[in-house]
């Protein structure tokens, strides 16, 4: 019960968050929006016990994320957002693509189902036997950084390469690397 | 923000502790939620706090550019050098059992060990050069003027 009551309130909070971006003609309120909306998804993740999810979420989507949005915001000055007319294309596509979405969780198993399939593929193994195949407690850590060691290898190559990009880009002459 | 010096006193209570949990968070992610990517941005946070506070100059002159510039590579090569190590121990890449044959937990927790650690260093060192290269921008409108 308690449960059911986190998740709606946070939900509510999350909607009246996307909102409040939605609404906001300020970018500077937006990011601090985005902000809130990243600590509300965290605390989502935690309700599902995700903890690592929710670590990262808040980490990265609160904390970098923001940081970096207010330097750009910083470089670029403030500068109010342009107001249009709501238009009515753009509000169909939207409601359409919403509809399907939710129209598409009605298949989905429900949350936390023992028989649902992802609990039935590889994950059963790696609760049972990471414990003694790689002997760390964290079942999360055994298996980003041991089982699925290779896709952690590409996040990480993606993490490089995408620094060595946006070096190149902004850093060039008279960046950050000039003598 | 060179001036404020509410900000400066707390700033010097308050990285120290971050930096020191980013350590936690990468070398106890075996037992706890963590490992190197959340550990990486959480040290980058607290050098990008320090940079905000008491200005770029001085943050770089803590986390100089020539020593970023090799770590951020040095990270990946890690991970890979792990996975070339494996390979040459006579294993598969990445996998880590052959680190010590005869106790393959051993085995694992060093490989997890080097390759988290792989992964803070190139996430680290990413977002504060990020950050910075960010920051040596001027704004629009002073170039305008």
């Amino acid at each position: 019960m308690t449960q059911h009551l986190t998740d709606i309130a946070l939900l509510t909070l999350l909607v009246a968050t996307a909102l409040g971006v939605v609404r906001s003609g300020n970018p500077f309120a937006m990011v601090m929006l985005y902000a809130i909306y990243s600590f509300l998804s965290a605390g989502l993740f935690i309700s599902l016990d995700a903890v690592d999810v929710a670590f990262t979420e808040a980490a990265v989507g609160a904390g970098i994320a923001t940081l970096l949005m207010l330097g750009t915001l910083a470089l670029v000055g403030p500068q109010p957002v342009a107001r249009h007319r709501p238009r009515r294309l753009p509000l169909v596509v939207v409601l359409l693509t919403g509809g399907a979405l939710i129209y598409g969780t009605l298949d989905m198993p429900p949350l936390g189902e023992a028989g649902a399939p992802v609990h039935e593929h590889v994950a059963p193994r790696y609760l049972e036997q990471s414990a003694e195949e790689v002997g760390i407690p964290n079942t999360v850590t055994a298996v980003l950084a041991s089982y699925r060691s290779f896709d952690t290898l590409g996040e990480v190559t993606v993490i490089f390469t995408a620094g060595v990009g946006v070096l190149l880009l902004l850093g060039g002459r008279g960046g950050e690397d000039a003598p | 923000m060179t001036h404020h010096v509410v900000l400066h006193i707390i700033s010097k209570l308050v990285i120290p502790p971050i930096l020191l949990f980013a350590l936690y968070v990468q070398f106890h992610g075996e037992y706890g939620p963590g490992g190197g990517f959340q550990a990486g941005v959480i040290f980058a946070s607290g050098i990008i706090l320090y940079a905000l506070i008491h200005g770029v100059e001085a943050a770089r002159r803590v986390t100089p550019p020539l020593v970023l510039r090799p770590l951020m590579a040095l990270g990946l090569l890690l991970y890979i050098g792990v996975g070339i190590a494996t390979q040459l121990a006579g294993g598969n890449f990445l996998d880590y059992d052959v680190f010590a044959p005869h106790h393959p937990s051993h085995g694992q927790h060093l490989g997890i060990f080097l390759v988290e650690l792989g992964v803070g260093i190139t996430v680290t060192t990413v977002m504060i050069r990020l950050f910075f290269v960010f920051a040596a921008r001027e704004p629009a409108r002073r170039r305008e003027e």
